[in-house]
């Protein structure tokens, strides 16, 4: 278990009795939890829990209608997409949520740009402070691209690459951002075997190399069970568990949730 | 001096009438919008081809009613041709694609219907005189009531054909679904062809309200920009939004050159429907009618 | 055959990132240039500079602040013209009224106040997309072209509503040949373009492309989307508003707002659409494209009608043709001229063997 080698450190996000509903519809009802440094934690639980959705509130898409939401010590009602980005919480969507029209490159690129100071008209000129500045970025970016191995597709719009490059793709953009909070909702749905193991791979690696606090959504519970420290457990919009994967295991009424017993 | 609301009145009503007609247009905008996802930037040119060849027909000494029966057959014919040389063409393409397409169209058919007639005004005459009557006190054109009876009847109509025919349930499924509808045996090829001949029909009535009312000429073709502030307002997808929409642009231009354009130079008409929509979507950007748009990642 | 990059490594992150990494591509364009800045002016007639080369020009510099704003940032705008009469306007009426400004720096200031503007009219597109916004931007075009038509301040009182040029001296050398004002037109054309391309490929432009792909996957990267949609409206509109005032002071003459009308924001759509939208080779293309088919049609028509055919007949002609070549276009090519372009070059480096 990876807990063995790794410290976990103090709590780095806190969400409080967040409540989110869409006209009558209640996504999230009142749901606390923590994510603590270094660590990775599962949110788990069957369709239309209020998984995506809670991480939607979490990088500000979303604005929930009650809660508190503390992050690195300060303490807001709701985030801002972009104030989220800007403290180091990054993201992959669900259904793939790349710039469709851009190369690879430009892709993880995108994901440098809170890093780059020069603006329009140095751009325009390109040449300089704003040369040098795109070449130092591009060097971060070229390092993400090895680390993920995908040297070879570098240049190709990524319209035209396959699902699971596409999903690797997004990763490197996020990773691009240097977050300390990752959040990654379905990193390896609709992969076949091989590609899920890289994928786990890259995810337990960002955690361990870089030291990266990561959560996120899965439906394959080996994969869930394996690789994170800690899994929480949402049903109807209710968080019904939260603790080690073991014990959320064991837990009835997590159980229940899964198998349908009526409630 | 004190306001006279006599005057208000008949201007609103003024207003109204003449809106009514750009529902008329707006109504052709949004049949092709549902079901074949086009913004038919062509519509106007629809409205003068439409327009134009009756007007020739009759010109020539056919009766009303052979000259409507052939104009129907021309705007037939057309949607025919377009579904098979631009539409099939283009399947899956942007809306942006789509959008050009139309306005493509719209030169064609521009130019078709003036190279085969020709580029002058001619005047057409439905029988019903621009006379102005007596209601209440007020000056009220008989024509315009004319042609608000017309466009209700014409909404009538539809709203039946949509509602009771199977070809009508069959293009609600297209306007909700392509694929869906497709994977259900609905033919779209069949949908999109009576879904631009209905629209040809709307136009060819628009044509002949507009040109007995203007003169038959290229300058009617250019309704269809009026018709985009309806929209706006009524929403792309919304037929009640399209009338509603409509009535509210043409009343609220006619109110604001009468009493707002003097102060600043006259001729506002040309632009205040467009502001008068932007700032309309500004709160509330899907429209009167259109549904809360909640956005999913 | 002879385009072949095989041979030619890059080392450093700079070459692979410069405009043209292959050499081929490098020597081309200093043979283009080369070509429109010595070779042109010195060949080509009073006729053709005039009349095709300059307004080509401008044509091209209005499609390329378009193609900023609507195929890099996604935000589709048919007010073109309107931000064209701003710049037109602006640069009319700081000349007449602060006399003291060389014209190139009223050139800039123009563009400037086509920016603001820009700017104004773009607040819409935070809460309104795609053809809504489009709506909006006509909203623009309306009341630009009605502020200039009716409020006399603008023209500065001019009874028939037209401003006249007033020479453009710098240095003392007065621009008033063809020859000259081509090569003014060029040398802003080409400076500009120059500062697109850059903006295009680094940050900015990457943000303008994020938005424009998928604004809440941008937002979520950090990207400001008033911000970045705002500064692609005012770019775009500065662009714009330079094409305007040459269009006024260089090409014409003289000018009226009418000869800034929707007609005009169309033909500039028109341009990037069959060009490439999204691609700076692209508006040139297009522009060339517009300018020359009603002269090439005009042509055509007269070695095969002889001049039996009616003016009317033939603008009518002019029409549909111009009509079914811009639906076939997007049939055959959706992504444009500048498409075609890069699919030829990729044939060529491959050739003679296919794969």
């Amino acid at each position: 278990m990876s807990q063995a080698h790794k410290k976990i450190g103090d709590i780095m996000l806190k969400v409080e009795d967040i409540s989110l509903s869409f006209g009558g519809v209640r996504a999230l009802s009142g749901v606390s939890f923590d994510v603590r440094e270094h660590e990775i934690l599962a949110i788990i639980g069957p369709n239309g829990a209020g998984k995506s959705s809670m991480l939607n509130v979490i990088n500000g898409v979303y604005h929930p209608q009650e809660g508190a939401i503390t992050y690195k010590g300060s303490t807001r009602k709701q985030m801002r997409p972009h104030q989220a980005a800007k403290q180091g919480i990054a993201r992959t969507f669900q259904n793939i949520a790349l710039f469709k029209g851009m190369s690879t490159l430009d892709n993880i690129m995108t994901g440098r740009l809170l890093k780059m100071r020069r603006n329009f008209l140095w751009q325009a000129l390109y040449w300089g402070p704003a040369q040098k500045e795109e070449i130092e970025n591009r060097m971060v970016c070229e390092k993400i691209i090895d680390f993920l191995e995908i040297q070879a597709i570098r240049k190709t719009p990524v319209g035209r690459l396959p699902y699971g490059l596409q999903k690797r793709v997004e990763l490197g953009r996020a990773l691009a951002m240097e977050p300390d909070l990752l959040l990654l909702d379905e990193p390896m749905a609709g992969m076949n075997v091989e590609e899920k193991e890289d994928m786990c791979r890259f995810v337990l690696d960002v955690n361990d190399e870089f030291g990266t606090t990561i959560a996120l959504i899965e439906h394959d519970m080996g994969v869930v069970m394996d690789i994170s420290d800690r899994v929480m457990v949402l049903d109807y919009g209710r968080k019904i568990a939260d603790g080690s994967p073991d014990e959320v295991r064991a837990d009835q009424e997590v159980i229940d949730a899964y198998l349908g017993v009526s409630h | 001096m004190a306001f006279d609301w006599l005057f208000f009145l008949e201007v609103l009503i003024a207003g109204l009438l003449s809106g009514a007609m750009y529902s008329l247009v707006a109504l052709g905008f949004v049949l092709i919008f549902k079901a074949s996802g086009v913004f038919n930037f062509a519509q106007g040119a629809m409205v003068l081809l439409a327009a134009l060849t009756f007007v020739r027909l009759v010109e020539m000494g056919a009766p009303l009613w052979l000259a409507g029966v052939s104009t129907l057959m021309v705007m037939v014919v057309l949607a025919m041709l377009v579904e098979r040389l631009v539409l099939r063409q283009l399947v899956n393409q942007a809306p942006i694609i789509l959008f050009m397409a139309s306005i493509g169209l719209n030169f064609f058919i521009e130019g078709t219907a003036q190279g085969v007639w020709d580029s002058d005004v001619h005047a057409l005459d439905l029988g019903v005189p621009d006379l102005p009557i007596d209601v209440f006190g007020m000056l009220i054109s008989q024509f315009d009531i004319f042609a608000a009876a017309m466009v209700a009847a014409l909404v009538v109509v539809l709203a039946v054909f949509f509602q009771k025919t199977r070809i009508g349930r069959a293009l609600r499924a297209v306007a909700d679904d392509h694929q869906a509808a497709l994977s259900v045996g609905i033919p779209l090829q069949t949908i999109w062809v009576v879904v631009w001949s209905v629209a040809g029909v709307v136009a060819l009535v628009a044509g002949l309200v507009w040109g007995s009312k203007l003169g038959v000429q290229f300058s009617i073709s250019l309704v269809a920009l009026k018709a985009l502030p309806v929209l706006i307002l009524g929403g792309f997808t919304s037929v009640p939004g399209a009338i509603i929409g409509g009535l509210i642009i043409g009343a609220g231009e006619k109110l604001a050159e009468v009493f707002i354009g003097p102060f600043v130079g006259g001729a506002i008409e040309s632009w205040f429907p467009y502001m008068l929509a932007m700032v309309f979507l500004l709160f509330r950007p899907q429209g009167l009618f259109g549904e809360k748009i909640i956005e999913r990642v | 055959m002879f385009y072949r990059e095989a041979g030619q490594f890059k080392a450093s992150y700079a070459a692979d990132q410069s405009i043209f990494p292959i050499a081929q591509d490098r020597f081309g364009v200093l043979v283009i240039l080369a070509v429109a800045f010595v070779f042109v002016p010195l060949v080509a007639n009073e006729y053709w500079l005039r009349s095709i080369l300059t307004p080509f020009l401008i044509f091209s510099l209005a499609a390329l602040g378009l193609n900023i704003l609507t195929g890099y940032a996604g935000q589709l705008s048919l007010g073109t013209a309107g931000f064209m009469a701003v710049g037109a306007f602006a640069a009319y009426n700081l000349q007449i009224r602060i006399p003291e400004i060389p014209f190139i720096l009223d050139f800039v200031l123009a563009g400037l106040i086509a920016a603001a503007v820009g700017i104004l009219f773009g607040l819409p597109s935070l809460r309104i997309k795609g053809f809504y916004l489009a709506v909006a931007t006509l909203a623009a075009q309306f009341f630009l072209e009605w502020l200039f038509t009716r409020v006399g301040w603008f023209t500065n009182y001019s009874s028939s509503g037209v401003i006249t040029a007033p020479p453009m001296v710098m240095f003392g050398f007065e621009f008033s040949g063809a020859q000259s004002r081509y090569l003014l037109t060029l040398s802003i054309v080409a400076v500009l373009a120059l500062a697109a391309k850059n903006m295009v490929r680094s940050e900015i432009g990457r943000a303008w492309m994020a938005v424009r792909d998928m604004d809440v996957a941008a937002e979520v990267i950090g990207i400001r989307l008033l911000h970045t949609k705002l500064l692609a409206f005012a770019v775009s509109s500065f662009y714009c508003g330079i094409a305007g005032a040459l269009w006024a002071y260089v090409y014409l003459g003289t000018v009226e707002p009418q000869a800034f009308d929707i007609f005009r924001s169309f033909e500039i759509l028109f341009m990037i659409i069959i060009g490439g939208l999204g691609s700076i080779l692209g508006s040139f293309l297009g522009a060339a494209f517009i300018v020359l088919l009603p002269i090439v049609l005009n042509n055509v028509s007269s070695i095969f009608a002889g001049g039996t055919l009616s003016a009317h007949t033939l603008s009518h002609l002019e029409l549909v043709i111009f009509g079914s070549l811009i639906i076939f276009f997007l049939i055959v090519e959706p992504a444009g001229l500048a498409r075609l372009w890069q699919i030829a070059k990729e044939k060529f480096r491959l050739w003679p063997f296919p794969y």
